[in-house]
Order: structure tokens, then sequence, then C-alpha cells
């Protein structure tokens, strides 16, 4: 610009302005792109399905996929086999949602997420629902905290605390000025900072930001202790090369129930999952298990009498209808992964190398806290 | 002059561009406007609109190590600003072990040694071209971690090595000459590096040393070989040539790449947070995840790195004036 406006090159100054005018075309050309852009962006945020119409259940409808945020490395809840399939409770939850709302539980495309990107990634919508050992809270509940919508609790858990057996460590005192290793970003990381303060134990946190590097370092001793939900801690012992090394303390620091997850803002969504993760619970309740399933619905189609269970398994009735499913929504979720009981056993109880015992985690019938409403 | 006069308004040169400018400017402004309002409207609706109260919370959670006094009941801010002390900590002993590292190496490349001059460039393409997390996970996880347990640390008078971090004897208070304790398996000193800030500043020395060697061998390669040559002939040793004749010239073109190099040494201290070291990125994730707050937190993060950078390239660019050969 500045040498053609140099007085030396005056008598060609027709030329520049005919070189100008492609410029100035390209420009207009480009207008449209721009305008269709900025239409796009006002269109995105016009939405927001109110009634039984939900926007998310359409997007998953039309891309025939559920995308769970997991964890991924935690045997018994998420793991990824060497096979390249996960397993565990949460993975299972995933996939009963899948067969409730896609008819296959196949259809599930697993995101792994560490604790400080799971939130992040639900609200931005890159996941559907998280099912990734999430403990309710306040905070993450409420609309002006993290602003989640939480399923009914699938295993209620509480924090503990894991020191190598040679370290002769039993009691919190016995962690005073000691470095204890935690995951960043959750709540374990808070409630081993009230109970240490309520205790005027003075002691060093580690925080790093993924299960990985917690477990490493403190496999690696550089902290005498690690924190985190017991069945956490169980799980990750598991696959430690020598397991028996390491023992729980028998300190409960709080009170942890993990449970499914999807964001604000889409109520007929959050019933789905609701009422998804309910049919698991009450499907034990009735004695309806995967193998039986398809016998239970032949004998609810012949006996008009039995009306609970017709209403349940959507022989007669519209709870799938109001919510938005398939009329056939729970005997999909049963046949895909089993009942509850059938989930927990298969992977953190009696039949996994976990070997939890159900403690909270049993029928409230028999004294514990899974409970579901009536499907009515 | 009169045939000016004449050319119609759109085909005018002085006023087509500042027409052109003019709308493209517009469109820019209404982009932005358009997304800041979608944006806002957006956040209205999820009832996430910024704010700022939360900063005068108490945090409630613990920090590992800091340099001001710091305790849970404390508020965000305080938090914050740990965090913020924590990682100029970093920075800067990685500015000066950066600059001391990769001078020496840099100059190593112009040695008589061939054996010095071999390993100065070995070390080189090794360090730049293996990502930086591999190398901090490396020097954590493989070396430090490797040191031995408390009870077992490696003592030296005044000194104490282990797992936990270099104890060194200082001044406590009431001036009083302190070595290194060990209280119920615990070592306490005056003064402790831990092994995170360890290998954390290993890892951003050895690495933002590498490029600061080739800058500092660009530069010397800069200086003509008649200064060389005009340098020896007058009997001057290797060492007085390069530090009197040969630095000074080549500084006026190391000082700019410099710049770069120390800005990003400063971002990649961010990835302190896989090693565990408490900077201001690990304090600010966890401040997010419990607050909820993830536009404020990572507004406040994106302004405290810019900042910390536009100072060391204000302060550079003065370092820059200095060396600067004044032209007469």
């Amino acid at each position: 610009m500045l040498q053609l406006r140099s007085p030396r090159l005056q008598p060609s100054r027709l030329q520049p302005s005919r070189l100008r005018r492609p410029r100035l075309r390209s420009l207009l050309a480009a207008a449209p792109v721009v305008l269709s852009l900025l239409l796009a962006s006002c269109a995105n945020d016009g939405g927001g399905g109110e009634g039984v119409q939900s926007q998310k259940m359409e997007t998953i409808r039309s891309r025939g996929k559920l995308v769970c945020g997991v964890d991924g490395k935690l045997p018994g809840f998420s793991f990824l086999g060497p096979d390249g399939t996960y397993s565990g409770l949460d993975a299972d939850t995933c996939r009963a949602v899948a067969a409730a709302i896609l008819g296959d539980p196949e259809q599930v495309e697993y995101r792994d997420l560490n604790s400080s990107e799971r939130f992040a990634a639900l609200a931005s919508g890159e996941v559907d629902m998280l099912a990734r050992n999430t403990t309710m809270t306040l905070s993450r509940d409420a609309a002006g905290g993290n602003g989640i919508a939480f399923a009914p609790t699938t295993f209620f858990d509480g924090q503990g605390l894991m020191v190598p057996v040679a370290s002769g460590i039993k009691t919190l005192k016995d962690l005073a000025g000691k470095p204890i290793c935690v995951e960043s970003g959750t709540t374990t990381e808070l409630n081993l900072a009230d109970r240490m303060r309520e205790q005027g134990i003075a002691y060093t946190p580690l925080k790093f930001q993924t299960g990985d590097q917690t477990y490493a370092a403190y496999l690696g001793d550089r902290c005498v202790a690690v924190t985190s939900d017991r069945s956490q801690l169980a799980a990750k012992r598991s696959s430690f090369p020598q397991p028996d090394a390491h023992i729980l303390l028998p300190v409960v620091m709080s009170k942890e129930p993990l449970s499914p997850a999807s964001v604000n803002g889409d109520p007929v969504w959050a019933d789905a999952l609701r009422w998804t993760v309910y049919a698991l619970f009450q499907a034990e309740e009735l004695g309806i298990t995967q193998a039986n399933v398809a016998a239970k619905v032949a004998e609810a189609k012949a006996n008009t009498n039995l009306a609970d269970l017709r209403r349940f398994l959507g022989v007669e009735g519209d709870f799938g209808q109001q919510l938005g499913l398939p009329a056939d929504f729970v005997p999909k979720a049963i046949a895909a992964v089993g009942n509850y009981g059938e989930i927990f056993e298969r992977n953190v109880g009696a039949g996994s190398p976990l070997k939890l015992d159900r403690a909270e985690n049993r029928q409230w019938k028999d004294g514990g806290l899974i409970y579901s409403p009536p499907f009515r | 002059m009169s045939d000016i006069q004449r050319v119609p308004w759109w085909r005018d040169r002085r006023v087509v561009p500042w027409l052109v400018q003019g709308a493209v400017g517009l469109a820019i402004l209404v982009v932005i406007a358009l997304l800041l309002g979608n944006l806002v409207r957006n956040l209205t609706a999820a009832g996430l609109l910024l704010t700022w109260r939360w900063l005068g919370q108490p945090a409630s959670f613990d920090v590992a190590e800091s340099l001001i006094p710091f305790d849970a009941s404390m508020p965000y801010w305080r938090v914050l600003v740990v965090g913020l002390v924590n990682s100029l900590r970093a920075i800067v002993v990685g500015l000066v072990g950066a600059t001391v590292l990769g001078t020496a190496v840099g100059m190593a490349a112009f040695s008589g040694n061939g054996l010095l001059r071999r390993l100065a460039r070995v070390y080189v393409e090794v360090i730049r071209n293996i990502p930086l997390l591999l190398q901090l996970l490396f020097w954590y996880f493989v070396v430090f971690l490797a040191l031995p347990n408390s009870t077992a640390a490696f003592q030296w008078p005044g000194v104490v090595l282990s797992k936990s971090g270099l104890y060194l004897a200082w001044f406590a208070e009431g001036f009083q000459w302190q070595g290194p304790t060990l209280v119920n398996d615990v070592w306490r000193a005056p003064l402790r590096l831990s092994v995170e800030f360890s290998a954390l500043i290993t890892g951003l020395i050895t690495y933002t040393g590498a490029f600061v060697a080739e800058v500092v061998r660009g530069g010397i390669a800069s200086v003509p070989r008649g200064q060389w040559e005009a340098a020896t002939s007058l009997g001057l040793h290797w060492s007085a040539t390069m530090r009197t004749v040969v630095l000074p010239q080549a500084l006026r073109v190391i000082v700019p790449g410099l710049n770069s190099q120390y800005i990003s040494l400063a971002k990649n201290s961010a990835l302190a947070v896989a090693v565990g070291y408490a900077d201001l990125y690990s304090v600010s994730e966890t401040t997010l995840n419990q607050t909820g707050r993830a536009l404020e937190v990572f507004l406040l993060l994106l302004g405290a790195y810019l900042l910390i950078d536009l100072v060391i390239s204000v302060l550079m660019n003065g370092v820059n004036q200095l060396v600067q050969i004044r032209e007469r």
C-alpha cells in the first residue's frame, strides 16, 4: 500500500484499482456464507423442547447411538476389557438406557472421562448421560451449581482410605503430617479436607488429574494412603500387582451415593433415564430376571388379571408413551442387562473379583436402600 | 491534479479502502455482538450468568504446598493466589535454570572439545523431540519416585533427600540454624523442595534448555568468523573470546528468540497438574469442580496466563533494548 501511494507510481494508478475490484467481488461472494453461518447460530438456541418432546432424545434417536460418559478404567463399574468391550455396573446402566430408548443395548458409544472433565462434557452435550460413579450432591444438582439432573442412585458408597499393610497405619490420626494421594475434582478431595480439619490433623494432599496418576503415585510410595470411594479402592486394588499388600481402613469418611446423571433443562430425558433405572430396581423386586423376562411378558399377555405386571412390562397402559419411550422399554432393558440384583452380582458382587457385599445396596425389603417408587 | 478530481468516489483510492475496511470492521463487530448475545442468552437460560460472589466463599480444600499462609477455611480467591504464587515460583526458577543450562549447552556447541560438542548436540536433539508431558511423567514417576522412603533417606550433613522431597538446613525462627529432623517418619526442615516441584522444574529446565541452547547457538553462529579470528590473534583464550567478544554481539540475536522460549516455559508450567504440583491450573481445576463456575474460572485462568506472558514479553523487550548495539 505504501509503495502504491508513492508519487513515482502515480501514472499507473488505474491498475491497482482494477486489481482491487476482484477482491471486493470475492468479499461480496463471501457474504452469503457469513450470513448463513449467522442464521445457523441464531437457529441453534431457538430450540429447547417442552412437553413430551425431548431435544436430547430426538438427537439420540436420529444418531442411533447413546453417548455415555464413563470412567473406563474402574473394574466393576466401567472397564474397557481386552476384547474391546466395556463391562461393569455403570456400563450396564448405559446399556439398559440404550435398550430402553433405542431397543438395542449395543448402540452405546462410551466416552472415557476423568473426574474433572465429566461435568463439562455433560453440560456441553458431548455426552448424553453420565454413568461414571458420580456422587450426587447439592451443588452438583442445583441449577446455580453444576446444574445436573441426577437419576436414582445405583450404588450407595462411602469414602475410605487404603494404606499398605506394612505401613501399620490404623486410624486417621496415624496419617498426621503425611502425604495422601487424591484425585482432583472429586468430592473425596473435599471430604478429606473436612474430616482432617474436624480432627485437627495436618496432612499433605497430593492431587492428580487422573485415577491412573493417583494410583501410580500411591504404588510408587509417594503417599502413605490413597483416598476414594470404598468401591473404587476395592476395584483398583483388584488390579494391583499384590492386592493383599493393601488394606482398606475401617473409617468411612462420607456418604457417596453414586448416581447416573443427565444435564438440567431436559426434564423429559431426565425422567426417561430415572425410570429406566427404577425399572431395574423394580424388576428385582418382582423377581423378573434376564432369563425369565420373555416368559414373564408371555405370562402377562396371557393373563389379564396380572394388572401390575402388565403395566410394568408395557403390555397394557401407556407408561412408555408418557416418558417418550417405546411401550416395551422395561422388558428391553431387563433383557439387555438383567435386573439390578443381577447387575450388582455380576459386576461387583459375589460373581466378580471385587466381591463387594450388597450392604446398603440391598432391596428395601431386605433392609437396604434400593427402592423403586410404584410403576403406576 | 484535475483528473484526480474527476475520479468517481467508488473508484477513489482514498474512499474505497475506508469503505471496505469499515464494512469488514462492522461485519466483525456484528458477528461478535451476535455471538456474545447468544452466549448471554444461553447462559441466562441455564442460570450461569457471570458472577464473582463465589470468590469470597471458603475454599474448604487443602493445598499441598504454599509460600503464603493458607488453610481450607480461607476463601477461593486466596487459594487462587496460592496457585498463582506456586506457578510463578516454578516459572521463575524454570527461567533461570533454562537460561543457565541453555547458554552452557549452546556455547558447548562451539567448544574445541569434540566430545562436549557432540554431547550438546545429542542432548538438544533428544530432549526437544520428546513431548514435554512425557518427560514430566518420566522425571516424576520414574526418576524422583525411585528415591528412597523417608526412613531410608539419603542423608548428608544439613541435607536430606527422600521420596517426599529435598530438605535443607537453613535459619529457622529466631535465626537459629536448623537441620532436617525426622518426626514421626516425616522429615521437617526450614527449606524444603517437594518432589512434585522438583520434577516439574527439572522437566521444564531440561526441555526449555534445549530450545534455549539452539537459540544461543544460532546467536553465536551469527557472529562473523572474523571476530573469532581477530580475538584469537590478540591472544585471547577461548573463554575470554566468548565472554568479551562473541557473546555481547550474539546477544542481540539471542534475546528476541529467548522471549518466545520464556513465554512457552510459562505456558508449559500449567502441565504441573500431571505431576501433582499445586500450580494455578491445578487449584483452578478443583475450584471449578467445587463451584461449577467454569466460565469465570477459565476467564481468570486465561487472564492470569496472558498477564504473565505479557509481563515476560515487556521485560524481554526492555532487555532487548539494552543489548542492541547503539549505532552512531
